[in-house]
């Protein structure tokens, strides 16, 4: 679907990520395909992204790391669960495909996707932003650093304007 | 009717006295100071938050970790929040997870409020059809010895619900700092690897 996913994915693989958790989302579908045809990686599909903040806890305390994918609506669910990487410090990379603000159609992810940022650094989550298409790949390389070596909650937020928005077809 | 009723301190200390090495998360409230009562371990990681959790944290150190035996032991209100990763763990089918429930029906920790199995939802029904390789409700003495032995060495994923008496038990300080209990964990089961 678009170039800077196949870059994200091999930094993420540099980053020595083992496992992938994640609730699907068009902005990631690149991303979630590579991960499932590489069998080496453990890919975990959630049935909501809280999940894949207790599943990469756990991934951590058993030796490996691991990156959450999820929308920008899915950080809602997470909020009480990122107390657990909180309270144990543990690192924690998520990255974040945008709704609700470059150019959104449906009035129903804006205030989510509005909330976003705010919600995640309530909860001592360190957040970074890429805008361009260009500056995916380096702003997740850095914020894998930042969680892994710092042991921080790091979420890399894609935005609407670099995915492209999402157009309502019928 | 509760004379014949497991009790839930006395049985999570059988089901522990077998453990081996295996490693174990435990759910917020009651079945931390279960296990914590029963014997504390560097292998053993206490919840005191992140309800809906335990059973997630389990399967992210069993993918990790596809070698050792994971036991999650969780009360029913905290598996009920997480019912979800349930399906997860169906998809994902680790067979060195087990979760285990201890299942008194009630919100202990709040005022022993009735939970939904106090009304018939059968927990280890929906691990069935979520593809648990093994799931069973056992609720006398005679049902559960063979469990204690099998929660750590059947094939998984193994769901099991203990259904126990509801009288209260006494609150037992489990270790609570998170980062102390993270590294204890770590290095106990990565050893020097746990530096990275």
């Amino acid at each position: 679907m678009s170039t800077w996913s196949d870059a994200l994915y091999d930094t993420l693989l540099d980053a020595g990520v083992k496992q992938v958790a994640y609730v699907p989302d068009a902005g990631h579908k690149r991303l979630i395909e590579l991960a499932l045809a590489n069998p080496a990686l453990k890919t975990t599909v959630l049935t909501t992204e809280e999940e894949g903040v207790a599943l990469l806890v756990g991934a951590y305390l058993g030796g490996e790391r691991g990156v959450l994918l999820l929308q920008s609506s899915g950080v809602g669910n997470c909020i009480n669960m990122l107390s657990l990487a909180a309270e144990c410090r543990v690192p924690l990379l998520m990255v974040v495909t945008m709704r609700g603000e470059w150019g959104e159609f449906n009035p129903w992810q804006v205030a989510m996707g509005q909330a976003t940022p705010a919600v995640l650094e309530a909860m001592g989550t360190i957040v970074l932003r890429a805008d361009e298409a260009e500056q995916i790949v380096e702003t997740v390389r850095a914020g894998s650093v930042l969680a892994f070596d710092s042991g921080r909650m790091v979420a890399v937020l894609i935005g609407q304007r670099a995915i492209g928005a999402k157009v309502f077809r019928k | 009717m509760s004379g014949a009723m497991l009790e839930r301190r006395a049985a999570t200390a059988r089901l522990l006295a077998g453990r081996g090495d295996a490693l174990v998360v435990t759910g917020l409230g009651s079945t931390t100071y279960d296990v914590f009562a029963a014997g504390d371990s560097p292998l053993t990681f206490y919840l005191w938050g992140a309800m809906g959790g335990a059973a997630m944290v389990g399967l992210g150190i069993a993918l990790a970790q596809p070698k050792r035996r994971v036991v999650v032991i969780t009360g029913d209100g905290e598996m009920l929040m997480g019912l979800g990763s349930l399906a997860t763990i169906g998809v994902q089918r680790p067979a060195n997870l087990a979760v285990v429930v201890i299942d008194n029906g009630l919100y202990a920790e709040t005022g022993m409020q009735r939970t939904h199995t106090a009304a018939g939802v059968d927990l280890a029904g929906v691990a069935r059809s979520c593809g648990f390789a093994h799931a069973e409700t056992v609720g006398t003495q005679g049902e559960f010895d063979p469990l204690a032995r099998a929660a750590f060495e059947t094939p998984g994923p193994f769901f099991a619900a203990i259904k126990v008496s509801p009288d209260p038990t006494s609150i037992e300080l489990a270790p609570r700092d998170g980062p102390g209990l993270r590294d204890r964990f770590r290095g106990a089961v990565l050893g020097k690897a746990a530096g990275r």
